[in-house]
Formats: C-alpha cells, structure tokens, sequence
C-alpha cells in the first residue's frame, strides 16, 4: 500500500498543468484550450474579484457582521476554471465554499454573505442561476446532483450537472453512493472534488491511502487530477468532462488538486494543526499570480489593466460591504414562512400563538 | 473544588476515565491533534496516543459502525459527533445496529459505546449546528440517552456514561460550554446516579421541568418569578431514558402546575411524554393541563431568528403565567 505523501510544495506526476507557478505555458497531450487575450484577461478579472469578495466576508466576519465564514482562499482557480466550463443550461451543485462558483453563476455575492449573517438558510433561486443552494452537511449533494443528472438524461437534454465537493467528503457514504449511482446509470454528471488537503484539522492521509483521483476506475468511471491552482487546466479539463457527459459519455472524477490557504472556517484556527511552512510553500503556487506572471511576460495586459482591475475590486469590496451592514434582519414571524407549500394548520396556529405573544410586549 | 468550564470538566472527565481504563477509546473528526471543535478533547491525543484518540475518515455512520465493531472486541469507545445535526448520517448504525444489537444478542453482546452530541442552539452558527435530537433517540429502545447541564454533571455522567454498559446517547449544551463551576474530582460520593434527576432550584408552586441548555434558562425564570411572588421548582431531568418518574411525579403532586421547558420543537417534542405520563399518574393532582414551551414545528431558522426560536425567560414566565389561568 502506498500512501499519497503528495501533499507538500512537489506536484505529483500525474497533475494536468497547463500554466506553471511561474506563468509559463505548458502543453499536455490530453487536455489543451486555445485561450485568446480576452478570455485570459477575463479569467484574471474573476480570480481577482472573487478573491477580494472572500477578503471582505472575512473581514465582515471579523467585525461581528457575520456569524461565519467559510474563505475559499487560494482555491481560486479551481472555482472559476470549473465555474466558468459551464454552459448556462448546465447546473452546479455546490457544497458552502463555491463562493468562486456562484460568481461564475451570477449569484450576487451579498446573498451569500446573508447565509453567513444568519439571515437565510439559502438566500437564491436554484432555478434562476442553474445553481443549487448551498449544501452543509458533507457530501450530501453529491446523491442530488446525480438525481438531477438522471433527470437530464430522462429529458433527453444536452446538458450536463457538476458537483462540488472537498477531499474530506470523499470519506463519506452519500458520497460513495453517488459514485455508484452515477456509474450505474452513465449519469451526466462531473464530480469536481477540490482537494485542499485539509479537512478541518485533518491531513488528506485520514481520509485516504491512494490519489483521490484513482478511486474512480473502482467505480467504474474516468477520473483525472488537475492543478487545482491552475485556472487554464481547470477549465479545459472539466470543459472536457462536461462535454462527455453531454455526449451520453457518464461521469468523471476530476480532483483539483489545490490547498486551503486560510482556515476551514473563521472559528478554525489551523496554526493549531499544520505547519507554516506548508502553507508558504503554496503560496508559491498561487492561483492569481500565475496568471498575472503570464499576461505580463506575454504582454497581454499592461499596467493600466492591472490597476482598473483593483480598481473594480476595491469598489465591489466597498459595495459588499455597504449591501451587507444594509441587509435587514428577517421579522420574527419569518420562522414560519415557506416550510410548507401548501396550508398547515397547526403552524397556522403556532403562527398566530407566536404573533400575539409579540403584541404582548409591544402592549 | 476545581473551577472548570463544561467542556473542561467533560474533559477531565474523559481523562479519568482512559487513566482508569485502558479500554477506553476517543473517536471522532478533528478529536485528535485539534481537540475537537469545541476543545472538549484538548490534550487527549497528545496525553493516550492516536492509538486511543482517534482522528477518524469524515463519515459519521462510519464512527458508530466501527464503534460497534471496537465494542464487540471489548473496547468501550467515546465518540464525537461534531454537531447535532450531523448524526443523521449516523442514525442508520445508532437505531438498526447499536440500540438493537444487545437484545439480538440474547445479552451475549453488550455495547458499552457513549455517542456524545453538542446540542442545541444560541451560539448564532449556521444551518444543522444548532439542532435538538433528543426525541429521536429517546424513541428508540435499547439507548440510554442522558443531558448534563452544567460542569459538576458533566464530569461525573460521562464518566458514569463510559462505565455504562448500555449505549449512551450524551447531549452536551453547546451555549454552556464555557460556563463554570466547582467541580469535585477528589470523590465521587456526590455523584448523582446517572438515571436519576435533581432538585435544582426547590418551590412550592409549579414544576419546571427542563434539561441541557435549558436549566440555566429555568433558573433564570425561577429567579425572576420568585420577584414576583412565585415559587418555582426547577428539576433537571438529566436522564431521559430512563425518566426518573419518582422524582417529578412527586413534585407534580406537591405543585399541582407543570410546564416543560426544551429547545426541541414542542410537536411530538419529549415534553408530549412527560406531559402524558404526568397526565397518567398525576391526573387528580393537577390544577392545569402541563403547558410546554420549545421551538416551533419549523426547521431550525437561521440565527438572526433563534432568539425567537427558543424558549428565553419570557416564554417560560408566559407558560408559568398561563398555568395559573387555570
């Protein structure tokens, strides 16, 4: 048995690459993507951007504004590579880090705040965005994203689901389940698993002795790992997927291959469990940088992007965070609504039980 | 006398009981090197080994199934689930396999394994980390289900819950964690026998029966009804399967008033059971139907709403004060 000891600073082999840390270019024979200047710049914009959102809830977090929050930090690439593979009649499930995903799916990033600040469960409409709420419980929207790829294939559609979820997850037994369902009924699904090697305060090694990425051929299904840090790779293996899965091909595994730069949470602190080092040498790797070390050399952008791009930050940070002191608390009799879609008497009554007992105060 | 926190008396608690017990196991996600999320298994690892203190793949059926398994080869393991509303995915292996095996058994097989579950809300954490499951387990025979409220119990009943040879499903009140008290480690002469209740807070006018989070809040209002010329008798259940019925019947017939204080919803909530058996063997002694007071029959809301959600001073003196309308 050998044990995947592929978590520090080193890539492992079998990584697809197709931009180095350095913002070099590299060729892969399996998987290759024709960007043009736009797009790339494009792609820039959206690690910038999603990053400075992550930056502002932590913050917000920080000042009491929110209860929680979870940062994608330094997950950036493998969010939007992925996000942005999606075609608009594709749907994304997500676990409660897709922050980089929801913006590829135009969810305005203050609901997502709302879900932290206490204010909704969800906050989106599903239907709207082709994307699904937020999922807490680990791994449990892996069976929904097959259910909802089923149904696609039903319907005879051409499209695709993808769903999110982490390295801890794979531990799960929804998560096994949905692997098999998936295989059995050549579901077009991709499971796009980010592997951050830390599952709160446990290393990969508690979860698993091979790649993630190899657990698929047990199932019956391709699975590939990609630089997670990568956005160029990202999106043009899970493009690849995704178009499989469109084409009656089934399902892949993709595991981006990535880390968690910040903690789980804002409550976790990981200086109680991993080593600084670790984490210095993945900012080396750094999803964002890379991409600007790649439009600089190749002279694809010039200062004044960079400096508009900011810009555009800086601004969306303040607009969060002005949106976000604004949002009002939910009343009280709040509690009671859309539990039901049709009439329930005895919330009727616990509704108007509740609302009197208000009025005794206001009395 | 000690002064510790919940979460550290739980602590010491456990400690004691590895120290006394070789085989005593922590399992559980994030027990090891981090502590636990709450800290309760702080310094564990480091003091018995990972060999002991195991930090386990994220899958909850997985914890209770292997659970089971280390207790069928003689091992008495102490697992965590991290938040209350992550045993579901555990729920499979706790009712089908750990409240069932003893008996299929024909008590061949005894299943000494202790499933400790933060409960309850009031901390302002996001969806499933603030849930009530208690009904669930005390529904399903074969489980010891127990809620210490405050440093001293949790001490003594997780120790009490580990030597137990039964499965013990072990609520902790998350929003208590870090409240102190004296505690005793020196003797065990004070501790209250596991399946048994407590006084709390002695009255003469009405019972409040309460357990976990919810003492503290029924001490509140007992405070404050007694300012108002109300005596109020508090009773922490502590065990609620078994229910020490002598201890609240008794007090039902001195007050001849009830009111059931849980976070749980009240629909189908534990407090229909105490109301029924306290209707069954105190009827000719009660003055008022027993009232309760707990969540709604909703979904937990989200946390800007809990303080609706659950049951605060004012609700359980409405209750209280509605109990003598009769």
């Amino acid at each position: 048995m050998t044990i995947d000891a592929s978590r520090g600073a080193e890539a492992p082999p079998e990584l697809v690459q197709l931009l180095t840390p350095e913002g070099e270019r590299v060729q892969h024979p399996d998987y290759d993507i024709d960007l043009t200047p736009e797009e790339v710049r494009s792609l820039y914009r959206d690690l910038v951007l999603v990053r400075r959102i992550d930056m502002e809830a932590v913050a917000l977090q920080r000042q009491g504004e929110l209860g929680i929050w979870a940062s994608l930090l330094g997950q950036e690439a493998a969010q939007i590579g992925s996000g942005r593979a999606l075609t608009d009649v594709d749907m994304a499930f997500p676990t409660y880090r897709e922050h980089g995903v929801a913006w590829c799916r135009d969810v305005d990033p203050v609901k997502l705040l709302g879900l932290f600040r206490g204010v909704s469960h969800g906050g989106w409409d599903p239907k709207e965005h082709n994307f699904h709420l937020y999922t807490i419980v680990i791994g449990s929207q892996t069976l929904h994203a097959v259910g909802y790829a089923m149904g696609i294939q039903r319907d005879d559609a051409s499209a695709a689901t993808i769903v999110y979820f982490g390295d801890g997850a794979t531990s799960q037994g929804d998560v096994n389940e949905s692997f098999i369902w998936a295989s059995v009924f050549n579901a077009p699904i991709v499971f796009f698993c980010q592997n951050n090697q830390w599952a709160i305060s446990e290393p990969l090694e508690k979860q698993t002795r091979i790649p993630l990425y190899r657990r698929a051929s047990g199932f019956g299904f391709p699975g590939v790992r990609v630089d997670g840090n990568d956005v160029f790779a990202c999106l043009a293996v899970t493009r690849q997927a995704l178009k499989s899965a469109r084409e009656g091909q089934g399902p892949t595994l993709i595991e981006a291959f990535t880390y968690r730069m910040g903690a789980h949470t804002t409550t976790d602190d990981p200086t109680r469990y991993r080593v600084a080092s670790e984490l210095e040498a993945w900012k080396l790797k750094d999803p964002i940088e890379r991409v600007k070390a790649y439009l600089f050399k190749n002279e694809l952008a010039d200062q004044a992007f960079f400096d508009s791009i900011e810009a555009e930050a800086d601004q969306l940070g303040a607009d969060l965070r002005r949106r976000c002191l604004a949002m009002p608390d939910p009343e009280p009799l709040a509690i009671f609504d859309h539990v039901y879609a049709e009439p329930h008497a005895l919330l009727d009554e616990e509704r108007a039980q509740f609302a009197a007992y208000l009025e005794g105060f206001e009395r | 006398m000690t002064v510790m926190s919940l979460s550290k008396a739980l602590n010491e608690g456990m400690r004691k009981a590895m120290e006394d017990d070789p085989k005593v196991l922590i399992m559980g996600e994030d027990v090891g090197k981090l502590g636990g999320v709450f800290r309760v298994t702080d310094g564990l690892q480091k003091d018995f080994g990972e060999d002991r203190v195991i930090d386990t793949p994220l899958a909850e059926s997985g914890i209770i199934g292997t659970a089971i398994g280390l207790a069928l080869r003689g091992y008495r393991p102490v697992c965590e689930i991290q938040f209350d509303g992550f045993v579901f995915p555990a729920a499979d292996q706790i009712i089908t396999q750990l409240a069932k095996m003893p008996m299929r058994s024909l008590g061949a097989i005894r299943l000494p394994v202790v499933v400790r579950i933060p409960c309850g809300g009031g901390i302002g954490a996001v969806e499933h980390h603030s849930e009530s499951p208690e009904a669930y387990f005390t529904h399903t025979g074969g489980l010891r289900v127990v809620a210490c409220s405050n440093p001293a119990d949790a001490y003594a009943m997780i120790q009490q819950a580990i030597r137990c040879e039964d499965p013990v499903i072990f609520f902790e009140p998350k929003r208590r964690y870090w409240e102190k008290a004296d505690v005793d480690t020196t003797s065990t002469d004070w501790w209250t026998p596991m399946d048994k209740g407590r006084v709390v807070r002695p009255g003469d006018d009405v019972t409040v029966l309460c357990y976990g989070p919810m003492v503290k809040t029924c001490l509140e209002a007992a405070q404050a009804a007694e300012e108002e010329g109300r005596s109020l008798e508090v009773i922490d259940l502590r065990s609620l399967n078994p229910l020490d019925q002598p201890l609240v019947m008794d007090s039902v017939r001195r007050t001849g008033r009830v009111v059931v204080v849980h976070e749980a919803p009240v629909n189908n909530g534990f407090g229909a059971e105490l109301a029924a058996r306290i209707t069954e063997q105190c009827f000719y002694h009660l003055e008022a139907p027993v009232l309760r007071v707990g969540g709604f029959s909703t979904p937990y809301p989200p946390s800007k709403l809990e303080e609706h959600y659950l049951p605060d001073l004012d609700r359980v003196l409405d209750a209280v004060d509605r109990t003598f309308a009769y």
